[in-house]
């Protein structure tokens, strides 16, 4: 579990994050929503502690960051993964080779033991004969599934996603998101998705954050979002004719 | 930047090949261009000293004297230098930039990897093999001088050797390899830092490139200015 404590982050004059507090609990896919500029991405590089915040806390279960040593940071840095937008993968190695990089970096595993770790994870997220392939050479949807293989490997305690169905198309987007809750419940990882795909929220929100203007607007679940009346929300989530014409169905079938 | 490239090593056994490929891609690599290069410059040496002692009173010897002093003291070492500020300097800080553009150094930071020293100190290591490339390029350069003379008929064999041997003073070859192992730290630092700290995209990748290979010849240049200075002053 992860718990913020009214955090702040600022460059320069710009107040980026504004007292943000939230719970992201463990075995849940958690979401963060909102426009571009709204600061999701400042809050999940906090997160994941690669920016660190002016004011306030961040808990991992009960480890709170600010009062970690260098040696514990490091420590629960490996207890982390994140699925990159662009994915991220080291173009100068091999599918396989990406994703025993992190085993390579950090465990004193033998090389059968390391080459079985890696077969099965990439079995894990079906990429059964992509092993020797270099980056360039597989699809989108490809290396998002060997980015997903490479932040599981290590067996992490936090997950975090940044934009995981940008580039895909939809029905690759909808097996990447479904990938991504079945290993989340699997391995009871806090998984903390930033998103601004509306089908991720529908399918797997099952805790959805909304952020404006630097700070937390809305907060519940894909089935409340149907329900509330927050207008930046319903702008937000609704902006499509697509989602207006389900939300309408949905409050036509609550009637 | 320096502190952080040594701080928090990597892992030896991953640094030890990082070092190798790094060896490979940096040194080996541009091996054939600095054989080409030393080998041309060293022959138009010769023949520009040829043609300027037409005094019949001078001795053919100071052909390979002035051309041994040029390539050891300047050609190999600084020409040499600017052509892998070139070469080196421009891979580095693309491709350092291009993992800073795709989040591949993200990537590594995220798993709780000095990025920093996983990238850059490697290349910093490799560079040190870099005298013996620059003693490469001071043979050829010779080489190169001496084929000049003879086969152009500027000066026989004998007495361009003669002239390679005369007043030497071995402290002219230390002085060349103080200055190439400066320079190696500047090639494997300059573009490193350009690649690293780069911000935007593709097209930002290919400036940062060209500032680099213009900062690491700037830097190389005041260096050998200061260094002659110390040195040699």
């Amino acid at each position: 579990m992860i718990k913020v404590e009214n955090i702040h982050k600022s460059f320069g004059d710009a107040h980026v994050l504004k007292g943000i507090s939230a719970t992201f609990d463990s075995g849940k896919t958690n979401l963060i929503i909102g426009q571009s500029g709204s600061g999701k991405t400042v809050f999940l590089k906090c997160l994941l502690g690669l920016f660190e915040p002016e004011q306030g806390n961040i808990n991992y279960n009960e480890r709170m960051y600010s009062s970690l040593s260098t040696a514990e940071k490091r420590d629960l840095r490996q207890e982390m993964g994140m699925v990159f937008q662009g994915s991220a993968l080291f173009d100068s190695m091999t599918v396989e080779d990406n994703v025993m990089f992190p085993l390579n970096m950090f465990t004193k595993q033998s090389r059968a033991e390391k080459q079985e770790r890696v077969d099965f994870v990439l079995h894990r997220v079906n990429l059964v004969d992509a092993h020797k392939k270099y980056p360039s050479e597989i699809s989108g949807g490809m290396q998002k599934r060997v980015a997903i293989a490479r932040a599981i490997v290590m067996n992490p305690s936090y997950l975090f996603c940044d934009e995981p169905n940008s580039g895909l198309d939809p029905k690759t987007a909808i097996l990447i998101d479904t990938l991504i809750q079945e290993i989340t419940k699997e391995y009871n990882i806090t998984t903390v998705i930033n998103t601004h795909d509306m089908n991720s929220v529908m399918e797997i929100g099952e805790k959805i954050i909304f952020l404006k203007d630097g700070l937390k607007e809305w907060e519940g679940t894909n089935k409340e979002i149907f329900k509330t009346d927050n207008t930046a929300v319903t702008d937000f989530v609704y902006s499509s004719e697509l989602f207006k014409k389900v939300r309408q169905m949905y409050i036509e079938e609550r009637n | 930047m320096a502190w952080e490239v040594f701080k928090k090593p990597t892992k030896w056994s991953i640094m030890r090949s990082l070092i190798l490929k790094e060896i490979d891609e940096l040194i080996f690599g541009s091996l054939g261009i600095i054989i080409f290069i030393a080998f041309f410059i060293g022959g138009v040496v010769t023949i520009q000293t040829a043609l300027n002692l037409n005094n019949p009173f001078l001795p053919k010897s100071l052909i390979g004297f002035a051309a041994r002093q040029s390539v050891i003291l300047e050609f190999a070492p600084t020409f040499t230098s600017i052509i892998m500020a070139g070469k080196v300097g421009s891979y580095i800080t693309s491709s350092i930039g291009t993992m800073r553009v795709t989040e591949q150094i993200d990537a590594l930071e995220v798993m709780g990897i000095n990025s920093l020293n996983y990238l850059v100190f490697p290349k910093i290591i490799a560079m040190f093999m870099y005298p013996f490339a620059v003693a490469i390029a001071m043979f050829i350069g010779v080489l190169g001088g001496w084929i000049a003379a003879v086969f152009g008929g500027y000066a026989p064999s004998g007495e361009f050797i003669k002239g390679l041997q005369m007043d030497f003073e071995s402290f002219h070859v230390t002085y060349a390899f103080i200055k190439t192992l400066v320079f190696a730290y500047v090639i494997a630092t300059v573009p490193s830092y350009h690649g690293f700290y780069m911000k935007g995209g593709a097209l930002e990748v290919g400036k940062a490139s060209t500032t680099s290979f213009v900062w690491t010849s700037v830097v190389i240049i005041i260096l050998n200015y200061i260094l002659t200075q110390l040195m040699l002053g």
